[in-house]
């Protein structure tokens, strides 16, 4: 699936859109967070404080225990300051 | 007697350019009888945040979603109050203070329906659509941090 970061998760993780292959076990938008913390440094200071990230699931605002089974793009951002 | 036409244009954009209001009004207004009511807001980037000097701010968008989560909202808001047309147009990129952001337009036949559906649009468009400011001031760059009275702005419109 692919993966989009914004503001300064893009930042700490260090590039703005990948592809990834979680395992099966990832069920949740919550276990990816879990997982991608456990890839590398980078994930986990992007993750460091899970509570605060906000997930949008092909352009829709999810929660965290919104199942990710046929999702295409998932985002990962802080919460919104625009207007 | 036929009544008036209540068709409900709706434009959304996000754009790099500025935007000149007296002529997205005019755009919204050109031969139309039935508007009575035409409510503008304009957000314009300040030069101070809590006591810091603000040099520039730079606003990152999420292409695709930002512009359907705006449609969502004029959509909830069109569906709320009798409107005659919305404009909502946010700017991107890197911008000085003085600067405009964000316009939203909403135009109805009395003015309570376009105060309110423009209060409404712009409590949701700080809260929900997919935006993030950077300020430069002279403490250094840094993210500006979602503020807890925005959230309960957009919560008083939640229905009970």
């Amino acid at each position: 699936m692919k993966v989009k970061y914004f503001a300064w998760v893009r930042e700490r993780v260090g590039k703005a859109e990948e592809t990834i292959e979680p395992p099966a076990s990832v069920r949740t938008v919550e276990e990816l967070i879990a997982w991608l913390s456990g890839q590398s440094e980078a994930y986990a200071y992007a993750f460091e404080k899970p509570k605060v990230i906000r997930t949008a699931i092909d352009h829709a605002h999810v929660k965290p225990d919104t199942a990710i089974a046929g999702a295409r793009e998932i985002a990962f951002f802080p919460p919104m300051t625009g207007g | 007697m036929t009544s008036p036409a209540t068709a409900c244009p709706v434009t959304i954009r996000i754009q790099e350019d500025d935007f000149d209001i007296a002529h997205e009004i005019a755009i919204l207004t050109r031969s139309r009888t039935d508007i009575g009511a035409v409510v503008s807001f304009s957000g314009i980037c300040r030069a101070d945040e809590d006591s810091a000097k603000i040099s520039a701010l730079t606003l990152e968008h999420y292409p695709g979603m930002a512009e359907e989560e705006i449609g969502r909202h004029v959509s909830e808001a069109t569906a709320r109050w009798p409107l005659n047309g919305v404009t909502v147009i946010h700017r991107v990129g890197r911008f000085m203070p003085g600067q405009n952001i964000v316009l939203v337009l909403t135009a109805s036949q009395h003015r309570q329906a376009a105060f309110q559906a423009a209060e409404f649009l712009m409590d949701y468009l700080k809260t929900s659509a997919p935006f993030w400011k950077k300020e430069e001031s002279e403490a250094g760059t840094g993210w500006v941090e979602a503020q807890t009275r925005d959230d309960e702005a957009a919560a008083r419109w939640t229905k009970s």
